[in-house]
């Protein structure tokens, strides 16, 4: 559950914190765009580092350093799984690339993206968020679908633990058995989830229905998100950011390779 | 059989919700732990199957502490029937849902299909044995979860606010149930706000307020004590506060069966004729 942890918003003012929410989805999309531009080790270990200062200005570290800690199952998983079939088949790696430094470009290809996302959670509250999404012109339906979601996190959280000490209750033992056994050892506790949560959403249809959810055609906001000095400092430094990253992808090339710039 | 001692639990968030909790249940007792919302009811019997271990403090359940030993091995001894029924239930018919902790505890075949059989029996849920749980009402899904747990013949059964969401004659059911359980000598642990249910029961009762005991005794005693209820805030159950109103009449004022009231009135009203 502690990816979970990494994404979840609490209420801290830093001046991260403070920045339009469709700057600093701005600023997320650009990493995403750059991450998976570059196949090689050395522009996505610089990417790795741009947003960290952003982390340290926020004061979010524990946490961020908690969500890339939740990611690091997945970004291992895929570090051998590219291992492997860049031994096996050596075709399906870009050409004049070894098989380790192509699997560990994809490894922190996979990290750049959870720490980009990573932080953009964690510096904007689901208020603001919905704010963003709605003047930005998207149905209140979808926006109302999403900030619903992300409010629903930690209750639905709560509910797996009493639904994991039920079936504990009745003699589960979780932590039992081969890879597979383990696996199937959930189905108890998802099945109940599942079945909770739709009900649970259906219940909420309902009461929302009739306190006459949706009687209003035109909403109006009690806030209004403005552009600042910072957001445009944020939108000038994405705008650049972008443009570097189409630079070197086409006009420098090949790029170095981190074996090529070690000492010898 | 259960064994508390001077036991304090702090949740991870910070709330502390035991202070200081000692408590012993003997063997074949009927208990019922009331008390009003967030008084701590649910924290002390999750310590009774190990869901959670005390901060400070031991709990002992038939001599072994509850930290030396895993819930699943617990289990085994103390059933544990949660508030709601749609926390548990995943199989896809009734049968399988009951065979779940029997299979987990590692019962043979044959056995597993006899009790099976014998829960179902007990619990009046024969004809929906290949019937998915989903399909069921929800009196009759508590009624599932509760089977699930009495299969596997537990010494003690704990019941999470058994009456919430039943119906008049469902709760009559279910408490000629529980009574007749605790007469075949199991130890049966209720949490409950339900006054009324619990007057009709008449059992120990241990009353909670703040993550405290501060009552602990006969349900008679207690519930018509008005200045324990008054600490633990709840009320007194009707015939209680009917006899309690008539105190003028020179009436007692510690009944809470209906049959009992009967008699007394009855016994009164006599007593009034026959004076005119």
């Amino acid at each position: 559950m502690s990816v979970f942890e990494g994404f979840r918003f609490r209420h801290v003012s830093s001046p991260i914190h403070r920045l339009d929410p469709r700057v600093k989805f701005l600023f997320v999309l650009v990493m995403f765009v750059a991450a998976v531009l570059f196949y090689e080790l050395l522009p996505l270990l610089v990417l790795f580092f741009i947003p960290v200062p952003f982390v340290l200005v926020a004061g979010v570290q524990r946490q961020w350093l908690r969500s890339l800690r939740g990611a690091m199952f997945l970004a291992v998983f895929l570090l051998v799984f590219n291992l492997v079939f860049g031994f096996l088949s050596p075709g399906t790696i870009p050409w004049g690339m070894s098989p380790i430094e192509y699997a560990s470009a994809m490894f922190l290809r996979f990290l750049v993206l959870v720490e980009s996302f990573s932080i953009f959670f964690l510096t904007t509250s689901p208020d603001h968020l919905s704010l963003a999404l709605e003047q930005s012109h998207v149905p209140y339906e979808f926006t109302f679908a999403f900030t619903t979601a992300v409010r629903f996190v930690p209750v639905l959280a709560e509910e797996a633990q009493t639904i994991m000490d039920a079936q504990k209750a009745r003699g589960l033992e979780l932590e039992r058995g081969n890879f597979m056994k383990r696996v199937r050892n959930y189905i108890p506790i998802l099945i109940p989830l599942i079945v909770s949560a739709i009900r649970r959403s259906l219940e909420l249809a309902e009461a929302m229905e009739s306190r006459a959810w949706g009687a209003a055609k035109k909403r109006t906001n009690l806030y209004v998100l403005k552009l600042r000095r910072g957001d445009a400092t944020l939108i000038i430094m994405s705008i650049i950011l972008l443009a570097m990253a189409l630079y070197v992808r086409n006009f420098v090339s090949p790029l170095p390779t981190i074996t090529s710039l070690l000492p010898k | 059989m259960i064994e508390i001692k001077d036991v304090h639990f702090t949740y991870p968030t910070g709330v502390e919700a035991l202070k200081g909790v000692s408590l012993s249940i003997r063997n074949g007792e009927f208990v019922a732990v009331m008390g009003q919302n967030g008084a701590g009811k649910t924290t002390l019997v999750k310590q009774f199957n190990g869901l959670l271990k005390p901060t400070k403090g031991d709990v002992l359940v038939d001599g072994v502490n509850t930290r030396d030993i895993s819930v699943a091995q617990l289990a085994r001894k103390v059933g544990f029937v949660f508030q709601n029924p749609d926390h548990q239930l995943f199989s896809e018919t009734v049968e399988e849902e009951v065979a779940f902790a029997l299979k987990n505890f590692g019962f043979k075949q044959d056995t597993i299909e006899r009790r099976i059989t014998w829960a179902l029996n007990l619990l009046n849920l024969t004809e929906y044995r290949k019937t998915s749980p989903f399909m069921l009402s929800g009196g009759e899904r508590k009624r599932v979860a509760l089977a699930s747990v009495l299969a596997w013949n537990p010494k003690v059964v704990i019941l999470d606010e058994p009456t919430i969401g039943q119906d008049h004659r469902q709760k009559e059911t279910l408490r000629q149930f529980i009574v007749q359980l605790n007469a075949q000598g199991k130890t049966v642990v209720i949490v409950t706000h339900d006054v009324e249910f619990v007057a009709e029961c008449n059992p120990r009762v241990v009353l909670m307020t703040q993550g405290q005991i501060v009552a602990d005794g006969e349900a008679k005693r207690i519930l018509t004590n008005p200045n324990i209820a008054l600490k633990a805030s709840i009320v007194s159950p009707q015939i209680t506060q009917i006899f309690q109103g008539l105190t003028d009449l020179g009436l007692p004022t510690d009944v809470i069966d209906v049959s009992e009231a009967k008699k007394i009135l009855i016994e009164y009203l006599e007593e009034e004729r026959g004076k005119r």
